[in-house]
């Protein structure tokens, strides 16, 4: 689990002056579900084609699967699967010949293409329509098929970008399982990138935050959360009658209390500065007589770590 | 070399060509009309000379045009009656020129498909990302588009062949073409003009979005075949052998010069900056 997959340091992509990369170091361990979120634009795409060789850094370096991507990108592309961010198929060809051109392409051996082919097709539910052309698929065949077709060579190091993009839950959920099973039980890295933050909360080891190309904030969804969302939204059920009295003693805490109590489902909720402060609203509470029938903090997230981190990153801008 | 990678592409655009019937339609329908329908024609030489049917034209207006031929080609006509001549002149050496057009146009609209459509639909960046070296892409496309043009246009050649000494038959009562000058069209003019046309494509299709894009850049190449047909024409010249090996060996350094161009632009990197 420690041996580093991916090695970047101080990588930088300009295209015609502009930074679309920028000073990006990070490492990525073998086996680990690896987040890499952003906005559209943050760098997320490029980052991808630079460790696989697919175009030239203006400046830095990196490593992947113990290869330099400028100067062995051939031998390092055989060893990496990547699910681009629009499924690129043919359209006018069938899944079938889709897969077996692509086996082809990346040297699977003869014996085993028929046989790794069916296995996905059935794999990813696409078995009774292999012969069909691929432009009569509806978006979510599609995505699956181009997942398919990334992992056709078993490769060691997955990029999925935007993996369950345009899927029904119920395939989303079973490309989630894939996803876990291949890092869990296969041992296989997985560079994630995606707008999705449940899921990268959901499936990610550690996640990596992009903003205009720079790395904002790098560690576990949990290091992140704990570093990041100081405030954290809490419910408190009072009884009915003691509402306003309640809403009036909340609003006298502006140091720990932010904006107003909102009142939902019976209950108040409102935003507390910080976790530490939650036992000292409590106090206050029940000092002033409000009788407190449940309290509960809701879990901070991934979610709220991205937008934090944007605000901060909007406002330094 | 990874052969086997550059099978796959080849396969690959050969079947998605075939699917295509935006190539498929015109290029078969150009196809019939110049290589069936043309040499079919000659069949009414006769009755143009003769004036069967009324008087379509004046037998010594034909005569006028032949004597104003270059000297090279009187002596090829010399010995044969007037139909005979203008048989001759019309399926051998008037048409030479003009069935150049095709090879390019079918080279052209191939690789505008494999190189410039490949971006259009968005299906290049799956291949960029494949164990392949951006010399085996680029030589793979190469293949793929001028072994399918090599392969239509020698059929039609073949098929004007046989259609033209079919129709040609009552007037010259033997099999009067392909001469040696047709060899020399068909083994080392054709090859060259059909890598002439990919080559020009490859590079316009470097900047081109789209199919369309590519297709209006490399519409130029058919203009010094159109030239070529205007000379042969009025007389200014006329192909021989000498000017044929002349004109494949323009062609062939040309197509050199630009491949070499083309594959310096036919690169992962500018690929997808563009």
């Amino acid at each position: 689990m420690n041996t580093s997959v991916i090695t970047i340091n101080e990588l930088t992509q300009c295209f015609n002056g502009t930074k679309a990369v920028d000073q990006l170091s990070l490492e990525v361990r073998a086996g680990e579900i690896f987040g890499f979120l952003g906005h559209n634009g943050a760098g997320k795409t490029t980052t991808v084609r630079l460790l696989n060789g697919v175009i030239e850094a203006t400046s830095g370096s990196m490593r992947v699967l113990g290869f330099d991507p400028k100067v062995d990108g051939p031998a390092l592309r055989a060893r990496t699967g990547v699910l681009t961010e629009t499924p690129s198929l043919d359209e006018r060809l069938t899944a079938w010949d889709n897969l077996s051109i692509y086996a082809d392409l990346y040297g699977v051996p003869r014996a085993d293409v028929r046989q790794r082919i069916k296995g996905l097709l059935t794999e990813f539910d696409l078995a009774d329509r292999a012969s069909e052309r691929v432009g009569g698929y509806s978006k979510g065949m599609k995505q699956r098929l181009a997942l398919a077709r990334a992992l056709l060579h078993k490769p060691e190091l997955i990029f999925l970008d935007e993996a369950t993009s345009g899927l029904d839950p119920i395939s989303a959920h079973h490309v989630d399982e894939l996803i876990e099973r291949m890092a869990r039980r296969e041992n296989r890295t997985v560079f994630l990138t995606t707008h999705n933050l449940v899921e990268a909360q959901k499936l990610c080891d550690r996640v990596a935050v992009l903003e205009h190309g720079r790395l904002v904030a790098l560690g576990t969804p949990a290091e992140l959360t704990r570093q990041y969302v100081h405030r954290l939204d809490v419910e408190i059920e009072v009884s009915e009658g003691q509402i306003p009295v309640a809403q009036g003693v909340l609003r006298s805490l502006p140091e720990m209390v932010l904006g107003e109590p909102a009142r939902t489902n019976g209950a108040l909720v409102v935003t507390i500065n910080r976790h530490e402060s939650i036992p000292d609203v409590l106090a206050c509470l029940v000092q002033n007589d409000i009788r407190v029938y449940r309290l509960a903090s809701q879990e901070a997230n991934l979610e709220q770590v991205y937008f934090t981190l944007h605000e901060e990153e909007e406002g330094v801008q | 070399m990874n052969t086997r990678a550059m099978a796959a592409i080849i396969k690959k655009d050969l079947k998605v060509i075939r699917q295509n019937k935006g190539v498929v339609v015109p290029i078969i329908i150009i196809s019939l009309v110049f290589f069936v329908v043309m040499p079919g024609l000659s069949a009414l030489i006769p009755s143009v000379v003769n004036g069967v049917g009324g008087d379509l034209f004046d037998i010594s207006d034909i005569e006028k045009l032949i004597a104003k031929m270059p000297p090279g080609l009187q002596q090829e006509l010399s010995g044969l009656n007037m139909s005979q001549k203008v048989t001759k002149y019309f399926l051998v050496y008037m048409m030479a020129p003009m069935l150049m057009l095709i090879p390019i146009l079918v080279a052209s609209t191939i690789a505008a498909d494999s190189f410039a459509g490949e971006k259009e639909r968005k299906t290049i960046e799956a291949l960029l990302y494949t164990p392949t070296t951006d010399r085996e892409l680029f030589v793979a496309k190469l293949l793929s588009a001028w072994l399918t043009a090599i392969a239509l246009t020698l059929a039609g050649f073949g098929l004007y062949i046989v259609v033209g000494n079919m129709a040609a038959w009552p007037q010259m009562q033997r099999i009067f073409f392909p001469n040696a000058m047709w060899l020399v069209l068909i083994i080392w003019v054709v090859p060259a003009v059909v890598g002439l046309g990919i080559s020009v494509m490859v590079l316009a299709s470097a900047r081109a979005q789209g199919v369309q894009d590519a297709t209006q850049v490399g519409a130029i190449v058919t203009l010094p075949i159109i030239g070529l047909f205007y000379m042969q024409v009025t007389g200014a010249m006329y192909f021989n052998i000498f000017i044929m090996f002349l004109l494949g060996l323009v062609a062939w350094l040309l197509t050199g010069l630009l491949i070499w161009l083309g594959s310096r632009s036919f690169q992962r990197k500018r690929i997808l900056a563009s």
